[in-house]
């Protein structure tokens, strides 16, 4: 059923769909509408049988999470920056016990500075954690993916989590086709644990491993992480026959077939790309696209395959590792060693700076032309920078760092965007 | 594709007018996507959302740069932010304000515009008339309406019924409707008498 909503609200109606069993709900922005949605489902006895548990914190709400799946429940929490870092000890707990949480992460920025806006500094920030992590490009998507977030995590006896980029997807209402119980109904069957905490039939779960064994556990976490690169594309397969529309899989190209240059991406800015790649395909430059919709497991294959025929390539990504440069970029890198491309890194959007047509069509006519660094940020205020790194070269004490920046840049509030 | 760019003050619902606009719009059978300026809002601050309306699936995520359409929801901004940054040459502007384009110090932008698509409507008073709050949100999407006859009033009513209808019970929805179709009939006059004006 095709309807006009938020996408938390959609995502929230479609883990509703799931049948979860436990939700564990903790507020942080921009996640808290979706835990809400989900809390008015119970609440009005929409979705039951479920226990709807409002734990204290973060950490909280992944031990919760982890307790409710090893007793057999399906089990849902959702989070965002600052309380992904803070429930991180236990989101390595779930996914080296094997159990198939599944997680909404509403994308954003990790402080200090403090910021409430979107990039993918949190869930990369988790990416070697054992959790599959998969990118949701719309609301549409977001949704669907949550349907075989569930079907592919209790496949594997792995955790998912469903990135999504807050506030840009969280906040935007547009148009979902929403699919009725039934048909998630027969394409998610009741959870069926491998192992499970039951009084009639006791076990522990959660022993200590020497140097005997844990390395082969960690490796079989990865082995998971491996049988998911076949697992991806066969429940995306089925989910498109079923539910007649392409979401998740691996990866996704866009115009790449006779691209020269291409770019990769996660996530929302999929979608302003495309716009960009059409109008500069307007103007003859061969540009294509290639979306990661599966960021772990990493598809180092399919990522090779699309990107092999190009003569370049820009990997645009909203996360950066201080002191190296690019998150995604080394990743895709690793997927093309041994070919002659032209590699860029264009880190962009952190902490929510817009990413428009007009500044990624400048970048992009830099990269086809090679004059841009390997590593460039898009739209960096250099004045502000070059004024903090001469104030620091000036005197010993020039005070905090993000305060002089924002005295540097003025009112804000008379910007419009 | 047609982009909406609202302005107004946390706490006059500038973030539910787009919303609604989008919900209007999807009822008209079109695409749409709705969007906040996603700030730290608090009351009276500054806050814009966006809105756009196609006939196809709408790819796009910047921020609206270059609007269609400008909604103002408090014309105390309009010293404070640089509303009209981008406006299309021939976009369409609403204000609430009981004064003209000209009384509120504008008259350049009349010049500079096509000035039969500039219209201010005194939404504030006839929300208050209606709900019994200053809140101009629903009605100036009535004017919208009238103004750009981009959007039907039914289609508005109907987002506007769908939104307030449920949680907060159908008196808040019928007033916001009553005051939504005569913000329309206001700007139709309005319009009206430009028309008049110019054919004297």
């Amino acid at each position: 059923m095709l309807k006009q909503i938020e996408g938390s609200r959609a995502v929230a109606e479609a883990v509703g769909l799931c049948r979860p069993e436990v939700i564990c709900a903790y507020p942080i922005s921009p996640q808290t509408h979706i835990v809400e949605g989900l809390g008015e489902l119970v609440k009005s006895g929409a979705l039951a049988p479920c226990e709807f548990i409002n734990v204290e914190s973060e950490f909280a709400a992944m031990s919760v999470a982890i307790g409710a799946s090893a007793a057999g429940a399906r089990s849902y929490t959702a989070t965002a920056s600052q309380g992904l870092l803070f429930m991180a000890e236990a989101v390595y707990n779930a996914s080296g016990l094997g159990l198939p949480i599944v997680m909404t992460v509403a994308n954003r920025a990790i402080g200090a500075p403090i910021n409430i806006w979107n990039d993918h500094s949190d869930s990369m920030s988790q990416r070697d954690c054992g959790w599959l992590q998969l990118f949701a490009e719309t609301n549409q998507e977001a949704l669907d993916l949550h349907i075989q977030a569930f079907k592919l995590g209790e496949a594997l006896s792995m955790p998912v989590m469903v990135c999504m980029d807050g506030f840009i997807l969280t906040h935007a209402y547009e148009r979902v086709d929403m699919p009725d119980q039934a048909e998630v109904d027969a394409f998610l069957p009741p959870y069926t644990p491998r192992q499970v905490l039951d009084p009639a039939d006791p076990v522990s779960i959660g022993a200590m491993v020497g140097p005997e064994a844990f390395m082969e556990v960690r490796y079989l976490a990865h082995a998971k992480q491996i049988q998911a690169l076949d697992l991806i594309p066969q429940i995306a397969d089925e989910f498109a026959q079923r539910f007649g529309r392409a979401s998740g899989g691996l990866v996704r190209a866009y115009r790449c077939e006779d691209a020269h240059t291409i770019v990769v991406a996660l996530g929302s800015v999929l979608g302003t790309i495309k716009d960009t790649a059409d109008e500069l395909r307007a103007g003859g430059v061969k540009v294509g696209v290639l979306g990661i919709q599966s960021f772990r497991p990493f598809p180092l294959a399919a990522v090779r395959a699309a990107l092999q025929g190009a003569q370049r390539v820009v990997v645009l990504e909203k996360s950066f590792s201080v002191g190296l440069g690019g998150v995604v970029s080394t990743d895709v890198r690793l997927a093309l060693s041994g070919l002659q491309l032209h590699g860029y890194t264009v880190v962009a959007g952190l902490g929510g700076r817009a990413i428009t047509k007009a500044s990624l069509a400048r970048t992009l006519a830099e990269a086809v032309a090679d004059t841009l660094p390997p590593l460039s940020f898009l739209d960096l205020d250099w004045g502000i920078v070059n004024r903090q790194l001469q104030r620091e070269a000036s005197m010993r004490r020039s005070g905090p760092i993000a305060e002089n920046l924002l005295r540097d840049v003025g009112a804000v509030a008379a910007k419009v965007v | 594709m047609l982009q909406i760019r609202i302005h107004g003050r946390g706490g006059q619902g500038v973030v539910t007018a787009a919303e609604l606009l989008s919900v209007a719009a999807f009822e008209q059978g079109r695409h749409a996507q709705a969007f906040p300026s996603f700030g730290s809002e608090r009351t009276g601050a500054p806050v814009v959302a966006f809105c756009r309306i196609d006939e196809h699936e709408i790819r796009l995520r910047e921020p609206i740069l270059a609007p269609d359409v400008l909604i103002v929801q408090d014309p105390t901004l309009l010293h404070q932010v640089d509303v009209f940054q981008g406006l299309r040459p021939d976009g369409y502007v609403l204000i609430n304000s009981k004064r003209s384009f000209d009384a509120l110090g504008l008259a350049d932008l009349t010049a500079r515009f096509r000035h039969e698509r500039l219209i201010t409507v005194p939404a504030t008073e006839i929300a208050q008339q209606h709900l019994g709050r200053p809140l101009p949100n629903a009605v100036l999407l009535g004017g919208f309406a009238a103004l750009s006859g981009l959007i039907t009033l039914d289609a508005v009513a109907h987002a506007i019924r769908e939104k307030f209808g449920g949680r907060t019970g159908s008196k808040v929805a019928e007033a916001n409707v009553a005051a939504a179709a005569e913000a329309y009939a206001y700007v139709q006059h309005e319009m009206e008498d430009l028309a008049h004006a110019q054919a004297d």
